[in-house]
């Protein structure tokens, strides 16, 4: 009867473990073996936690736990003591960042593609939520299964327990922390749901929608949205919404929001991303990180979340080849040498931190990269508690592990120094009470010198033996005779030649008892023989501490940290530009022989003979000043540019994923841009919401926006919305009829949704980020720039606008828009067009480079686009093909890219012409802008220098310099023997708006 | 025939025709033809101020500040304030074989099925009607090597004139160079690309590589062999199509771009002695003396690109020619973009005069190199004695759009209609407009 109580009082505590081999309620097929486990580890130094060390004590542990610690523990009579002089405890580590023991789901599907069927639903059956890749209802300690030979390596490299998840879809439901015990799974689990984990990838999911990071970041903001309407809606009315149903998905998504919310976001930028979700909806992430946050500590520090960090530091690369090494970019390079700093970076931020295994190819590379950390400044304590207590604490487990404390489970690490020290080895990692040899060997001192006795049929032969280690022994007589030795705790062997250059030897066999050894053997003659051999004295010891290395030695971090990275960020400057020929863009036209004066960051004056005290005067003399080129259509700077999964996605932003480590962004301030409005591409008849950045080169992706500029989004119409390219079509629409209806639906929606909005049940209205931006576009606060090309679709669109009481204010591509420019400027519409572009596809077969002229003449306000990172550099004299083609005058075809831009993106009041109180964002020209031997030879963004062209021939001969140094350095760790990996190209994603016909080069990926 | 003096017009008050199936080509102009008061640019390098060139029955027959004009039976163009080139010509194009870029494949006839297709020659299928010719000819391109695309061997590419009623009319040189798309010997492929997809790298993308080059070379080998037989009882067109390379009657065009790859071209001036050149060449800079000492000559592909590394100096491609020009390696520049398909050659050759290359030498680079490239010197590329009058004249300098306004442009000495759809457009919607 009492027994029975026990065992119901154990499972009401949460199945707490006995050393039992299996759980009370099994029957035993056999005699019973219950065991206590009572263990004491005596004399050693037990390192508590990161900050306590206790010298010379015992520990004592009982059914897996720490019954007692310290120098007055009394042994109790049923412990097994184990003498751990000259030995060290330390807790083992944690790591918070696994999928031990989960299945991983094998993916299948791939993302949007032009040419594919779309799968628009969900294809898992059951009463889940609407997206594939949100699969809250996952339960990491459901589907675990512990797996002996994953534990092992584990357990091998340090580790006692791991917060273990399966690592697929944007929401992936709870993890759970386990033991790495070899027991059965009962037993193991120590938390049954213990986190919530997010990503931005979608993994196996086959679904199309999301298929860009935007749409996975648009995706999580709406479920966050539709956690709570589902919430509320139960806690208003007492029951689900009529509309959804039961929504297992959305139900496990509220139920797992009250646990550390684990996101998994792998790179410095990504980082922000998820962060930014997170202060959205009121939850800080902890986050999992990339390894390139060094680049940017201070955006980290303000995220305020903590990170885990991965150890898989690159390998350098074997660049013997310079034709291969000439692809492998500076960047990559940069990274090699400065990744390993990544967790120095986050203590000396003081940012909190774990470490994790995770995306190491092989965990026996773990300890050695901790201790590759060390070199570049992590300290030991901030490691350990990095593996112990924190993610202890971050997981609320702290109270039962992660240090060594009485209470606490039984795990426990045996070392034989330090425990990140070079040539330290772990011992025995116990894991709840269990023992579990990593090295045993090292657990008995072999070290000294033994007196070995061979007994061979000529008599008896004596031999001094120098035992260094468990794997090298020297016979010491008049020369020292290297031998090959192996002592791997219990069986020795060991064979050796008599003399230094002789071949005649013995192998010998035996076991070890203690320090006293005993085996057979033969010699080379194939004669058997009997030894023995006892323990003499000890011999010296080597310095067995880590030998003090100098601190690596790295290159500069700079922004970005890539090629023509700046080390220190431009400043603003006051700067007087004298004697130049000024294309004001306002009423005064052209002025000659006129100065600009450029004070914080604003044009302060433009004029004849201006003086300014503490200007750096520019003599401008023969060159031309102009307003920064404004590129109403591009692509760059941005994670990815495209969400086709759905014919409508005005919930997704490319302002969530501005990507600043563009060269694109430098390489067009050579070319004179200024501003770039980026945005989605043309995959969707209703795309996302836009981002107007200036190219602050080296900035941040929040320093990089156009602050206080109107919003807008990017629609699409014709071949590309209705997939003309592709034979397998599935979405609708098919045709410029079916776009049509696609406007119509979506703005009726809309409507609705902004009546229900305002009406009595408002609060109780699902928000919908898709219909918010339409409701914002009907109200004027949201504006449209929209990829067109036939007159039919221009004139259709404009009707829909105007039936819903709003105007298109932009048409971008809009290449026969000469067809319809009358209608247009009766809309009110803008253009932003191609100056020569056609054939390329059926529906610019009318496309002519008279188009920007007719527009123009007929009253349209015209501006030349890029659309094409390589172009953009040259807008000027894109827009000097006006002249060319249609007699333009050279002042209205540089508005073309100037002010007519800033007027249809609503921002002229601040750039666009040179007008004292208007941004400096200028560019000095060495001849006519509008000719095409025009260079650009200063860029001026806010009154800061970001492009000096005589500043640029010096960056150049430090990217060379710097190649240089760091191809040196991979050469010298290849030499050392150290790893090197195949070159490998650095390959660049290059966006597009569409399937576009020019090619960025070799080293290019086209993005989505 | 009555002594006509033309003043020349701008162009929109020439218009004689209202949509581009009436602009007719031009029949041959026989008798005597003069332009006169130019400023020339020889297109070898040569300007020569206030000079008369003399037509004779479609050729170029005396040039000169002093030429005397007789009194009737001729053509007089006064080009005074103007600017005559060499007509411009397009090294290596799909025009004629391709119409509508992407998603119409009835309009595609450049890319065969097959990797060993030396047989194909892409002026069968050159359709003289094509819409976008005379949006070229607007733009000073009066030339044209038309190639045909595809794998390893994808067949040979013919010179056409750009004023002709037929693929038979059109042909300036027939069959002039076999072209070989070498496989990328990148040590990685692009992985798949994109996000949410998967990566699927190829084992060792390198040695396929060098595997198919070999199986060209191999072919090459047997065709040599067999041509060489007197008497041939098994006929193989493949083998008869590449006969030319052996004599050099034929060119080798390889289509490649990495310095690996451009080396192995190499190989097939060693081993089989061919006429060496190579289109695309974006890499080309980095071997330009080795280049000159194997007498090998690069078609550019595309100046207006951007550098390939992004540790490149951000101007690399455009500043490619003038280190090709200094290490005195032949070159020529094409204009292979799919947007805008070829008309900004002119352009492209502006570029590469503002980094690095003289004007005139930038003109020799659609002109008389890429001439002497595709093996028509003899009779086109330069405004010289003796050869066709194959001729543009501009309102200004013609590498700079805002001067680059082309008048006129004669082909053997025809005056051709500088109409085309695109200007016939312009018009229509001028008049809808009331636009002048």
């Amino acid at each position: 009867m009492r027994k029975c109580k026990t065992a119901l009082l154990f499972l009401l505590l949460g199945l707490q473990a006995t050393v039992a081999v299996s759980q009370e309620t099994f029957s035993v097929n056999g005699v019973a073996d219950k065991r206590m486990g009572v263990y004491a580890f005596t004399n050693a130094t037990i390192v508590k936690d990161a900050s306590s060390s206790l010298p010379n004590s015992t520990l004592l542990i009982k059914e897996g736990k720490i019954i007692g610690l310290g120098t007055q523990v009394i042994i109790p009579a049923e412990a097994t003591v184990i003498d751990c002089k000259g030995k060290f405890i330390y807790p083992s580590f944690i790591d918070i960042y696994s999928d031990y023991g989960i299945p991983v789901p094998q993916r299948t599907g791939g993302g949007f593609n032009f040419g594919g069927p779309s799968q628009l639903t969900s294809n898992v059956k059951g009463a889940y939520g609407w997206n594939q890749a949100i699969r809250t209802d996952v339960n990491g300690s459901a589907i675990f299964a512990a797996d002996e030979s994953k534990a092992k390596p584990l357990r091998d490299a340090g580790f006692g327990v791991v917060l273990t998840h399966q690592k697929d879809g944007i929401a992936r439901g709870t993890g759970t922390v386990v033991s790495l015990a070899e027991k059965a799974e009962n037993f193991t689990i120590l938390k049954e749901k213990a986190s919530s984990h997010y990503s931005f990838s979608k993994g196996a999911s086959t679904q199309s929608y999301p298929s860009s990071i935007m749409g996975s970041i648009a995706l999580l903001r709406q479920t966050f949205l539709d956690g709570l309407w589902y919430k509320n809606t139960v806690a208003a009315v007492g029951n689900k919404p009529a509309s959804e149903g039961t929504n297992l998905s959305l139900q496990a998504w509220n139920n797992n929001l009250s646990l550390p919310q684990i996101f998994e976001a792998n790179d410095k930028w990504n980082n922000l991303r998820a962060d930014r979700i997170g202060d959205e909806f009121g939850v800080q992430f902890i986050i999992k990180a990339g390894g390139n946050e060094y680049q940017r500590m201070a955006e980290m520090l303000a995220t305020k979340a903590s990170f885990i960090l991965p150890l898989n530091f690159p390998q350098a690369m074997d660049v013997e080849d310079p034709n291969e090494t000439r692809f492998i970019s500076l960047a990559t390079m940069k990274n090699w040498e400065m990744a390993p700093s990544n967790p120095a970076a986050f203590e000396k931020a003081g940012i909190n931190f774990c470490l994790t295994a995770a995306d190491l190819k092989d965990s026996k590379q773990f300890v050695s990269s901790v201790r590759k950390a060390m070199e570049y400044g992590l300290s030991e304590s901030k490691a350990l508690e990095a593996l112990t207590k924190n993610p202890a604490t971050l997981l609320n487990v702290y109270n039962e592990t992660g240090s060594i404390e009485v209470g606490k489970w039984a795990n426990f690490l045996i070392t034989n120094g330090p425990v990140f020290a070079e040539k330290t080895t772990i011992l025995q990692n116990w894991v709840q009470g269990e023992k579990y040899a990593v090295k045993e060997d090292g657990m008995q001192e072999i070290k000294g010198n033994y007196a070995l006795i061979l007994h061979t049929d000529n008599g008896i032969k004596n031999f001094s033996v120098d035992v260094k280690n468990s794997g090298s022994a020297d016979i010491i007589s008049k020369d020292t005779i290297p031998t090959k030795f192996n002592h791997d705790g219990k069986i020795v062997k060991l064979s050796f030649n008599e003399t230094k250059r002789g071949k005649k030897g013995f192998r010998l066999s035996g076991v070890s008892n203690g320090n006293n050894w005993s085996g057979t053997g033969t010699d080379s003659s194939g004669n058997a023989l009997w030894w023995t051999a006892g323990f003499n004295n000890d011999i010296a010891a080597k310095a067995d501490s880590t030998r003090k290395k100098s601190a690596p030695t790295m290159g500069k971090l700079t922004y970005p940290n890539m090629s023509f990275g700046w080390d220190e960020m431009p400043k603003q400057e006051t700067i007087l530009f004298k004697n130049a020929t000024v294309w004001t863009n306002e009423k005064e036209g052209v002025l000659d022989n006129a100065d600009v004066l450029v004070t914080n960051g604003k044009i302060t004056a433009v004029g004849k003979n201006l003086t300014a005290a503490n200007a750096r005067v520019i003599d401008a003399t023969g060159k031309h000043i102009t307003a920064g080129i404004i590129d109403e259509h591009s692509h760059i700077a941005a994670a990815s540019i495209n969400e086709g999964g759905q014919s409508v996605t005005s919930e997704v932003r490319i302002a969530d994923n501005i990507a600043p480590d563009d060269i694109d962004i430098y390489r067009q301030l050579s070319g004179g841009v200024t501003t770039s409005h980026i945005l989605h591409g043309s995959a969707n008849t209703i795309g996302g919401q836009t981002q107007l950045i200036k190219l602050r080169w080296g900035a941040n992706d929040d320093e990089l926006k156009f602050k206080g500029a109107d919003g807008f989004i990017k629609f699409a119409l014709g071949e590309n919305v209705k997939r003309t390219s592709s034979q397998t079509n599935n979405r609708f629409p098919d045709t410029r009829m079916g776009v049509e209806q696609v406007q119509m639906d979506a703005f009726t929606r809309a409507k609705d949704y902004e009546n229900a909005l305002k009406g009595p049940n408002g609060k109780l209205v699902r928000r919908d980020l898709e219909l918010d931006a339409l409701v914002e576009i009907m109200n004027k606060k949201r504006f449209i720039t929209c990829h067109s090309y036939v007159q039919s679709e221009i004139i259709e669109t404009m009707r829909v606008a105007e039936h819903f009481g709003f105007t298109i204010n932009t048409f971008t591509h809009i290449l026969e828009g000469y067809k319809v420019a009358d209608k247009m400027k009766a809309h009110g519409a803008n253009a932003s067009t191609f100056s020569d572009w056609w054939a390329y596809k059926l529906e610019v077969q009318d496309a002519i480079p008279y188009n920007p002229g007719i527009m123009h003449n007929v009253g349209v306000n015209v501006a030349i686009n890029s659309d094409d990172a390589e172009m953009a550099r040259r807008l000027n004299q894109e827009a000097a093909k006006s002249i060319k083609y249609s007699g333009m005058s050279e002042e209205d075809a540089l508005k073309m890219v100037t002010l007519n831009p800033a007027t249809m993106l609503h921002i002229d009041k601040s750039v666009g012409s040179i007008k004292a109180g208007k941004d400096a964002d200028l560019v000095m020209w060495s001849d006519n802008p509008l000719s095409i031997y025009a260079k650009a030879e200063k860029t001026l963004v806010d009154g800061i220098v970001y492009f000096d062209r005589e500043k640029d021939a010096i960056i150049r001969k430090q990217v060379t310099a710097e190649r240089n140094r760091l191809v040196q350095k991979m050469l010298d760790e290849k030499k050392s023997g150290g790893p090197v990996s195949p070159a490998t190209p650095s390959l660049r994603q290059v966006n597009a708006c569409e399937d576009h016909a020019h090619s960025h080069g070799l080293l290019t990926v086209e993005g989505d | 025939m009555k002594k006509y003096i033309a003043i020349i017009c701008s162009f929109v008050s020439c218009l004689s025709t209202l949509a581009q199936e009436t602009v007719y080509p031009e029949p041959a102009y026989k008798g005597l033809l003069f332009i006169k008061n130019a400023t020339v640019h020889t297109g070898n390098g040569q300007v020569l101020n206030n000079t008369t060139i003399q037509i004779n029955n479609g050729k170029i027959e005396k040039i000169g500040v002093d030429l005397s004009i007789p009194k009737d039976d001729v053509k007089v163009f006064d080009a005074i304030g103007k600017h005559v080139y060499p007509g411009i010509i397009l090294s290596n194009t799909n025009i004629g074989l391709k119409e509508i870029g992407s998603a119409v494949r009835g309009s595609n006839d450049f890319s065969e099925i097959g990797e060993l297709n030396p047989n194909i020659q892409s002026i069968v299928a050159y359709n003289t009607d094509s819409k976008i010719i005379n949006t070229l000819r607007s733009n000073g391109i009066l030339f044209a090597n038309i190639i045909p695309q595809g794998q390893l061997l994808a067949g040979s590419s013919s010179v056409v004139q750009f004023d002709a009623w037929n693929y038979e009319d059109a042909v300036y040189k027939a069959n002039g160079a076999m072209h070989f798309y070498m496989p990328s010997l990148l040590n990685s492929r692009p992985r798949g690309g994109g996000f949410g997809r998967g990566a699927d790298a190829e084992a060792d993308p390198l040695k396929a590589a060098m595997d198919r080059i070999e199986k060209v070379k191999s072919f090459l080998r047997e065709a040599k062999a067999y041509n060489e037989q007197s008497k041939k009882n098994n006929a193989n067109l493949k083998f008869e199509s590449v006969k030319g390379l052996f004599n050099k009657s034929q060119h080798f065009f390889v289509h490649c771009n990495l310095v690996k790859e451009m080396l192995i071209a190499i190989d097939f001036v060693k081993e089989f002695g061919f006429e060496v050149t190579i289109i695309g060449g974006s890499e080309s800079y980095q071997i330009a003396p080795l280049l000159k000492q194997n007498n090998i000559s690069v078609i550019l592909q595309q100046l207006h690109s951007l550098p390939t590394s992004e540790d490149d100096d951000l101007d690399q491609p455009f500043k490619t020619p003038a280190t090709l020009q200094a290490a005195g390696v032949l070159f020529a520049l094409t204009d292979e973009d799919g947007q805008t398909t070829g008309r900004n050659l002119i352009f492209n050759a502006g570029t590469a005069a503002s980094y690095g290359l003289s004007k005139e030498e930038a003109l020799q680079s659609i002109t008389l190199n890429a001439a002497k490239i595709l093996g028509i010197a003899d009779r086109s590329g330069s405004i010289e004695t003796g050869k066709d009058a194959n001729i543009i004249i501009s309102e200004g300098d013609i590498l700079d759009m805002k001067t680059s306004i082309v008048i006129k442009a004669f082909i053997q000495g025809r005056d051709i209609n500088l109409d085309d759809k695109h200007k016939q457009l312009n018009e229509r919607y001028k008049k809808k407009y009331g636009l002048k």
